[in-house]
């Protein structure tokens, strides 16, 4: 048998590897995502206070440590028996919507975009954020720049360090507002607001505009038939900092609905032997392997899946733009994995909505940091949305506070079991027999796992005239058959 | 044709990392461009899609500068920080992971079976009763699949190969990343290897701006949660564990600005050889109590010293890990 | 093979030391594992030492300085006394049994005293068997 390996990929959380085998006649018999690391956070910070967690825990990410921080200080939170104040609750909520207006300005510039606004079979020498301001204009370029670092201003204001911040303390917050930071910060927020529906804009203008992207999205072989799960408020709307988890199935019904507590009724991870990586599913719905459908319990938790398992968005622009998305691509739920970059669009101008919102609250500047504590419960869950998927923290205490187990389900670990069928999809669909494997195709295999925001959002494609990659064709003695380089930069 | 001074080649590469470290490169902001005019960046998998490949492919001492953060925790990592120190001129331990071995350092409190059965048997939300792990070879129908190996140690980089400079911080601050960046783009004069560069050569207390007071005591110490910072005094001094007396200053002393103790990620200073050790001495000469049972009392309330005193620098220490 | 502990004394040049002096002189029995460092005050005894002692291969470590008040330095003992505790819960936590550390004053007329604290320590080290931490040094390398 015929193997291409792809490693190292640009990843999630650092490595990552593509195997994909083909049969005698050049077709995909079976890809294989593997990630080959594992740090075992869960297993050492155990035995240490547990207020020190979600400063430890931030490390697990340095792209999204501020999804990690969260769900970390609320089960803290939990775990000492104690709701933090109001005031603290809003300035928690303002950090998380700055963290999402940054992760999302990245993603879909430097990352998405240079597929849509240069072309998914462009020269690669332009298919990257250059590209895309070749396109757009430097003007906008740099504003893509100053917005994404305005909004980790306003993260390292509130946490002090800017990637690993230090916001969270049990009960509440360290630090609070000035009456002349809020005002700043509502200024900045508004120019995210705008920022974000220009972005969607050119959304219209770049993607929708052009038949052939449109035509991509839907009928490309990026279309998996998954549950959606997404972190829902009181009302069904999204909500990134605090609620319940929905889970909807391919029909849009409610398959369930849960607390931070109930999460292991509805979620189990299973191993296997050839990652490190572990694949979450619903336990309800069972493992049936890497299949889609609605007997498998693989579910996917992105911005798409978030939209499918809401209801709608809390903002009215967001709203506006969540109806329009679902009425162009034919109602809900949506199953194509590309159109995930219209859905992160969407809570982009959520994010900048609801952080003006927060900004314009006078009361966030109250003095309320902090509720005391009075006793350690000894257990507790929090759960956030994180940019790429929902972020589950449980933790056990002993009776001063020291940990005694953990148990997390990071956000793009629930995408695994999905992120390896739209691999192996996307190359069915383009790797033939009597192809050729080039450049082009090559991209758009690697667009499928592209979509899910694996991680490393800033970055990919980032730099001018150098995205270079080889593809190697093997056979099963693992002798060269063919190789494709991509763009080796001068 | 007049002849230009060839570009710098920098290579950046992760090992067992979070990311951050190469988001305080891509942290440079509108300076990006700056740098990208100054320096060819010829591998790095947060942002280019260069393969080892490539890297093998190199001659040896091609690249100028690698920047390489991360600790050194799997097989992967120690073979490519051997292939990197072979095709660089110059490796930076960029970070307090490949520092130190940093936050993915307190694993060396556990052992590799310890945490592969946590993670893999014993969450409560894995379903394995046939007590699957991931195996370093494994075959599946189509073929032969390969992870690496996990090793028992998490190791700084100056474990497993040579290093030239140090670059502390988790992750370093972006401001001394370029000046340390620009000292090598201008060929200014660099300190002797094996120093540490883009930091300070005091230690946080003289840098911080809380208020402190000349002879400290301290007769009970604090967990964070249990006293209202008043967000001016020294922490020490209201009883909460700060790492400033042992750690280096140049982060800019970010976590005090957030209101949270310092936690030593800029590691010790200059001539300390365990990080923990100073901070060991350091606290006895300011507890007051001069009874043994008083002691204790006051010592007991240090939560979880190993872990704070060594919170970035459990590999780099003395003891290096918990007994096997 | 029977175990021969390695006992490490950090020892007061003031007092400790000179009681160990006595002990020898005055010919009283006293095991022979032990290996005296002197130093001009316990308060000279960093962390650092301690560690260095377990890792060159140390099974126990005996600190040993001047009577509460009686330091030539004022404080020194003391601080070493804080060091002390917070030393046993450091090694606690790295998996060294805190036995293996222990700090006696002992004046310059103790030399009795010091004979028997060097047997008792030898005793407890023996029991406790030979410390872990050269194995661990090993697979380290
Ligand atoms: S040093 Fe800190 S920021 Fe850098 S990789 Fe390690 S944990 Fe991440
Ligand atoms: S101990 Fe901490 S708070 Fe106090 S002066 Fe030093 S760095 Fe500042
Ligand atoms: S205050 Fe301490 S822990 Fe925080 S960034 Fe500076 S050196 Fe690191
Ligand atoms: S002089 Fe003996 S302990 Fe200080």
């Amino acid at each position: 048998m015929k193997r291409i390996t792809i490693d190292p990929i640009t990843r999630l959380e650092g490595h990552g590897k593509i195997e994909i085998f083909l049969k005698e006649d050049g077709e995909v018999e079976n890809v294989y995502f593997q990630v080959p690391e594992l740090r075992g956070f869960e297993k050492f910070i155990e035995g240490r206070p547990a207020e020190e967690i979600p400063h430890i825990v931030t490390k697990i990410c340095g792209v999204c440590p501020g999804c990690h921080h969260m769900a970390s200080g609320k089960a803290v939170d939990a775990a000492f028996g104690v709701v933090p104040t109001p005031t603290a609750v809003k300035i928690r909520d303002l950090f998380y919507m700055a963290h999402f207006v940054h992760s999302h300005i990245a993603h879909f510039y430097a990352l998405g975009a240079p597929d849509f606004v240069v072309g998914p079979t462009a020269p690669k020498a332009e298919r990257n954020i250059l590209g895309v301001i070749g396109k757009v204009g430097v003007e906008i370029g740099t504003e893509v720049i100053k917005q994404r670092r305005i909004a980790q201003e306003i993260q390292a204001l509130l946490g002090g360090h800017q990637t690993h911040v230090m916001l969270n303390i049990p009960g509440g917050v360290r630090k609070g507002l000035t009456e002349e930071q809020r005002a700043d910060i509502e200024v900045k927020a508004k120019g995210f607001v705008e920022f974000a529906k220009f972005s969607l804009k050119v959304f219209e203008d770049v993607v929708l505009a052009n038949k052939d992207y449109v035509d991509i999205i839907l009928n490309g072989p990026y279309k998996l038939n998954l549950y959606s799960m997404g972190l829902v408020d009181e009302n069904n709307k999204v909500n990134f900092y605090d609620g319940k988890v929905r889970v909807v199935d391919q029909d849009g019904n409610e398959h369930c609905k849960y607390g931070p507590r109930e999460y292991r009724d509805f979620v189990a991870e299973r191993v296997e032997p050839w990652s490190y990586l572990k694949f979450p599913y619903l336990k309800k719905v069972g493992w049936k392997g890497l299949v889609d459908g609605k007997d498998s319990g693989v579910y996917h938790a992105t911005p798409l899946s978030r939209l499918n398992a809401s209801d709608g968005m809390a903002t009215p622009l967001a709203q506006i733009e969540y109806e329009k998305m679902y009425q162009i691509l034919g109602g809900k739920p949506v199953q194509n994995t590309l159109a995930m970059h219209w859905a992160r669009l969407i809570e982009l101008l959520y994010s900048a909505e609801h952080c003006l919102e927060l900004a314009q609250d006078t009361s966030i500047t109250g003095q309320d940091l902090r509720t005391p504590i009075t006793k350690i419960v000894g257990e507790g869950v929090g759960i956030v949305e994180a940019q790429r998927g929902t972020l589950t923290h449980h933790y056990w205490t002993d009776e001063k506070g020291m940990i005694t187990k953990a148990n997390i389900i990071v956000g793009t670990t629930n995408n695994n079991a999905a992120i390896c069928m739209s691999i192996k999809k996307a190359a069915q669909g383009f790797i033939k027999k009597g192809v050729t494997v080039d450049d082009g195709i090559l991209n758009l295999v690697e667009m499928a796992f592209r979509a899910y925001d694996p991680c490393f959002s800033c970055a990919t494609h980032s730099l001018p005239g150098k995205m270079p990659m080889i593809l190697n064709v093997r056979n099963d003695k693992g002798e060269l058959l063919q190789q494709v380089k991509r763009n080796h930069t001068t | 044709m007049e002849e230009q001074k060839p570009k710098l080649k920098l290579a950046v590469y992760w090992a067992a990392a979070c990311g951050g470290c190469c988001v305080s490169v891509l942290d440079v902001h509108e300076a990006l461009f700056t740098v990208i005019s100054a320096a060819d960046l010829v591998f790095w998998p947060i942002a280019l899609d260069f393969k080892y490949a490539d890297v093998e492919a190199m001659p040896d001492g091609h690249i100028d500068v690698t920047l390489f953060n991360g600790a050194i925790r799997n097989s992967e990592n120690e073979h490519m920080a051997k292939l990197l120190r072979k095709k660089t001129k110059v490796l930076v331990a960029y970070g307090s992971c490949s520092h130190m071995g940093g936050i993915p350092g307190l694993a060396n409190f556990s052992t590799k079976e310890d945490i592969l059965r946590r993670v893999f048997e014993e969450t409560e939300s894995s379903i394995n009763p046939e007590k699957t792990r991931p195996q370093t070879e494994y075959t599946v129908p189509e073929g032969k699949l390969e992870i690496p190996e996990f090793f028992n140690d998490v190791r700084a980089l100056d474990k497993v190969v040579s290093v030239d400079y140090y670059l502390p911080g988790c992750p370093p601050q972006t401001e001394r990343l370029v000046e340390v960046f620009m000292a090598i783009v201008t060929g200014a004069q660099l300190p002797p290897p094996g120093s540490v560069v883009g930091a300070g050569n005091k230690s946080q207390c003289d840098e911080c701006n809380r208020k402190k007071t000349e002879n400290k005591v301290i007769s009970k110490f604090f967990r964070p949660w249990e006293i209202f910072d008043d967000g001016e005094t020294c922490f020490m001094e209201q009883g909460v564990i700060c790492m400033g007396p042992a750690t280096r200053s140049g982060c800019g002393h970010r976590c005090i600005l957030g209101n949270a103790p310092c936690r030593g990620c800029y590691g010790p200073l200059e001539k300390v050889e365990d990080p923990g050790a100073k901070m060991m001495s350091a606290i006895s000469s300011i507890i007051e109590a001069k009874e043994s049972e008083e002691i204790e009392k006051v010592i007991a309330d240090i939560a979880d010293p190993a872990g704070t005193f060594y919170r970035f620098s459990l590999p780099a220490s003395m003891m290096r890990r918990k007994l096997i | 093979m029977e175990f021969k502990p390695q006992i490490i004394a950090f020892l007061c040049n003031w007092c400790s030391y000179t009681g160990a002096d006595l002990a020898g002189t005055s010919r009283m029995k006293y095991k022979s594992n032990v290996r005296a460092i002197r130093l001009m005050c316990s308060g000279r005894v960093e962390p650092t030492f301690v560690l260095r002692a377990f890792i060159k291969g140390a099974d126990g470590v005996l600190i040993c300085g001047c009577h509460p008040g009686d330091c030539h330095y004022n404080e020194g003992n003391y601080k070493c006394l804080r060091r002390y505790h917070l030393l046993k819960k450091y090694i606690l936590q790295l998996g060294i049994e805190s036995e293996r550390l222990k700090l006696e004053w002992i004046s310059a007329s103790e030399g009795k005293q010091f004979a028997e604290l060097v047997n008792s320590f030898t005793e407890t080290i023996t029991e406790l068997g030979p410390c872990k931490i050269k194995e661990t040094m090993e697979a380290l390398k």
